[in-house]
């Protein structure tokens, strides 16, 4: 009985775990040297970065050149940017007047602020500006960049290109096609059996065959299916082949958010005694649309990535003009260089896309629906 | 949908409607319609076609493939020179199409596989290195990364006089990589045919082990033995047949290497970035796979007293494979269609010597352009019945 004097009353204060499970140690223990396997595994990544990495940050900042006027200024042995600082008024605008380039500014600002104004979901008046977007900037758009009326002088699409170019040639790509993609997912779902089976054969086809057969039927077959008298621009021909390859691709994301609806939204815009075409824009449409958004992103940077292929046909994306401009005798040998500045530029742009199309999709998970 | 609208009118047939209140004839009509307007749409561009076909002298039809082609290919798998026919380059480019699509699949998915695996590793830096790669690769176009393989780094390799060279049997220069050829003597088919006699009986020891493992549970090391046999049997029958198998070196002659095996600066271009590009996709498809099996399937395994290396590839793996399947099988065909941007580094791919060379010398478009897409269309169709078979034979087999 006298043992239960050795029994303590109050609790003791917990122990602090042990030193080498917190902090950075305990977080190196755990997430770097967990067992013989994974450090190994540490200390070759570890040496495959530094052999990788120190030379490279070594060659592109430290012992780089960036200023200048021509070759000579590339002195220290690392990177010579004096190659894209000299011309990056080219590869942003292509062969555009230098005068005029304003107007591809304007236009390009224009474009931001209605996109970012649709993106940032506090600001109201979505409606009003996304009609906006789909049917009055394209010819306020038409005007600055090509010109021919408002007192602006004509710009020859023969003298586009650069940055300016691919992201004309994607955005008008994307846009374009979303009508037709639209058309052709309602064919693909419809109950008539020739107007579905013209979808998926349309549909079917341009996905089976590579974006570069395409191309090269618009350019050469596209002159021979219209009367003599009528001629493209090479730009056009170009475009009418994207959009018709890229309308395939969207009919499959706009069909993706249709399936996402609820069979039940179809059955109460019955009952309500709506038609066809007004069940669709006003009750389906409208709510899939908003599921396609990640969709439609993701069509778009891979758009983005595709529009480079146009140099095969002899436009000058910002691809073409780099790569034209490695080939001019004053600069051979800076190849590296002009790759790395366009693969940085097609990079920020389709990061920056993918990580708001991923925040989307986080986003709409959240709510109701069956997906 | 419009089954829902039919059901008045059948129910009560003594009520007249109107013909465009009647949801089925007005599909009909709609269709009629579309069929006229496509014919008709079809019909103004034939005609046109023709027209223009016959103001420029341009005769329609498959004939010029019989012609003498007159232009050299660099690479051939078969048989080729220029005094051959258009139709032969048809072949010779597909062929060589076939050969960069395969090489990559094979590159892309052991590549994608590993990385896909890697950023799921519970090793924080090789997890943010295999997230990095992923995020770099897939969000540059393919085109340039292609460029930059091509002109970058393989047009700046070493002229043939100063290759790099790799215990004197392997030479790396501007003109691609050189290796040795081996060359089957007389004799040699003995080692074919050991070949085949070993993958039939692994094949056969593969089944009856299953089928004995599922009646009594008694497990023999097929795999192991099969290994064993493939590797085997041939070797044994090289060494019993006296070894008829020389390698011919390649050797330095004037300004290029003769003989041997090369590999060129534009195949491993295209091989190297279409590999890499694609195996960038295919990790996150390898990703989101496995994360779809769901946590307690792992924690099932290890409460069976599973290890780690059965629990992922006796679990976890084989149920991944089935949500890998699908988008695997479009990844694929995205890379055997991105094959065709050999055209831009002069890799004799279809596009490149026949949508491209032979157009230009025949101006036979429209004949070109429709085979050359029928072609990948077939490619396209071929790959996706066999994928959809593996998927098939994959798929859970429910009670």
């Amino acid at each position: 009985m006298s043992d239960l004097s050795k029994v303590r009353h109050e609790m003791l204060p917990d122990l602090p775990p042990p030193e080498n499970t917190t902090g950075p140690i305990g977080w190196m223990r755990r997430h770097l040297f967990s067992s013989v396997t994974n450090t190994v595994l540490t200390l070759f990544t570890l040496y495959i970065l530094y052999i990788l990495l120190v030379p490279t940050i070594d060659w592109a900042f430290l012992k780089a050149d960036w200023f200048g006027e021509t070759r000579d200024a590339c002195t220290s042995g690392g990177a010579c940017w004096v190659f894209v600082t000299t011309r990056f008024s080219q590869f942003l605008y292509g062969f555009y007047p230098e005068d005029l380039t304003w107007r591809i500014d304007l236009a390009f600002i224009l474009l931001a602020v209605q996109l970012a104004w649709l993106m940032i979901p506090k600001l109201p008046y979505k409606g009003i500006v996304s009609v906006l977007v789909l049917f009055v900037y394209p010819i306020v758009a038409f005007y600055l960049l090509y010109g021919g009326s408002f007192g602006l002088d004509v710009v020859e699409t023969h003298k586009w290109g650069g940055l300016s170019l691919t992201l004309v040639l994607a955005v008008i790509g994307i846009v374009a096609a979303l009508p037709f993609g639209v058309l052709l997912a309602l064919g693909r779902r419809s109950e008539m059996p020739i107007v579905k089976s013209f979808c998926v054969v349309y549909i079917e086809l341009w996905r089976g065959v590579p974006l570069i057969t395409v191309l090269f039927m618009a350019s050469v077959m596209l002159p021979l299916f219209v009367p003599a008298e009528v001629t493209f621009d090479k730009l056009l021909r170009a475009l009418i082949g994207i959009v018709m390859f890229q309308s395939a691709y969207m009919a499959e994301v706009v069909r993706g958010g249709l399936q996402a609806i609820p069979k039940g939204q179809y059955e109460a815009a019955q009952a309500l005694g709506l038609n066809y075409w007004k069940m669709m824009g006003l009750v389906v449409l409208p709510q899939a649309l908003k599921l396609m958004i990640p969709g439609i992103v993701n069509t778009f940077i891979a758009l983005f990535k595709d529009t480079s292929l146009v140099l095969i046909i002899g436009l000058f994306d910002l691809l073409a003009i780099v790569q034209a401009g490695l080939t001019d005798p004053k600069w051979l040998g800076y190849s590296v260089e002009g790759y790395a500045f366009v693969a940085f530029m097609f990079w920020i742009f389709c990061f920056g896309m993918s990580k708001y199309s991923q925040h989307l999709e986080r986003h709409f998970h959240t709510g109701h629906g069956s997906r | 949908m419009q089954d829902a609208d039919k059901t008045p009118s059948s129910s009560l047939p003594e009520q007249k409607t109107r013909f465009w209140h009647d949801p089925a004839k007005r599909a009909l009509v709609f269709q009629i319609l579309l069929v006229l307007v496509v014919l008709g749409f079809v019909g103004m561009i034939v005609q046109n076609t023709l027209n223009n076909l016959e103001s420029r002298g341009i005769t329609t039809g498959f004939d010029f493939l019989s012609q003498q082609a007159g232009f050299g290919i660099t690479q051939t798998l078969i048989e080729y020179t220029e005094s051959s026919s258009y139709g032969r380059t048809f072949v010779v480019g597909l062929l060589n199409t076939i050969l960069v699509s395969a090489l990559g699949v094979i590159v892309a998915t052991i590549l994608g596989f590993l990385i896909g695996v890697a950023r799921l590793s519970n090793n924080w830096l090789v997890a943010k290195v295999a997230s990095a790669y992923v995020e770099i690769f897939r969000n540059i176009p393919l085109l340039l990364q292609i460029f930059f393989w091509y002109f970058a780094v393989l047009q700046a390799l070493p002229s043939p006089r100063k290759s790099i060279e790799i215990w004197d049997t392997f030479y790396l220069n501007v003109r691609g990589f050189y290796m040795p050829q081996p060359l089957p003597q007389e004799g040699f088919d003995l080692v074919w045919i050991a070949l085949l006699i070993a993958v039939v009986a692994s094949y056969v020891l593969i089944r009856w082990n299953k089928k004995r493992q599922d009646a009594t549970g008694q497990r023999f090391p097929a795999y192991w033995v099969s290994l064993g046999m493939i590797l085997g049997l041939p070797l044994l029958a090289f060494l019993a047949s006296g070894s008829p198998l020389v390698w011919e070196q390649p050797v330095l002659k004037g300004f290029n290497f003769r003989g041997g095996m090369a590999i060129l600066p534009e195949l491993a271009a295209l091989w190297v970035a279409l590999s890499i590009y694609t195996a960038a996709f295919i990790a996150e498809i390898v990703r989101s796979g496995i994360e779809a099996v769901s946590k307690g399937q792992t924690e099932a395994a290890s409460a069976l007293g599973l290890s780690n290396g059965k629990v992922l590839r006796l679990v976890v793996i084989p149920q991944a494979v089935r949500v890998i399947i699908p988008p695997l099988t479009s990844q694929y065909l995205n890379l055997i269609k991105n094959s065709s941007l050999a055209t831009a580094i002069g890799y004799p791919d279809l596009v490149s010597v026949f949508a491209g060379t032979t157009l230009n010398q025949t101006g036979q478009a429209i004949e070109v352009i429709f085979m050359t897409m029928l072609v990948y269309l077939t490619l396209s169709l071929l790959v996706s019945a066999f994928m959809n078979w593996f998927n098939s034979k994959m798929a859970l087999v429910e009670r």
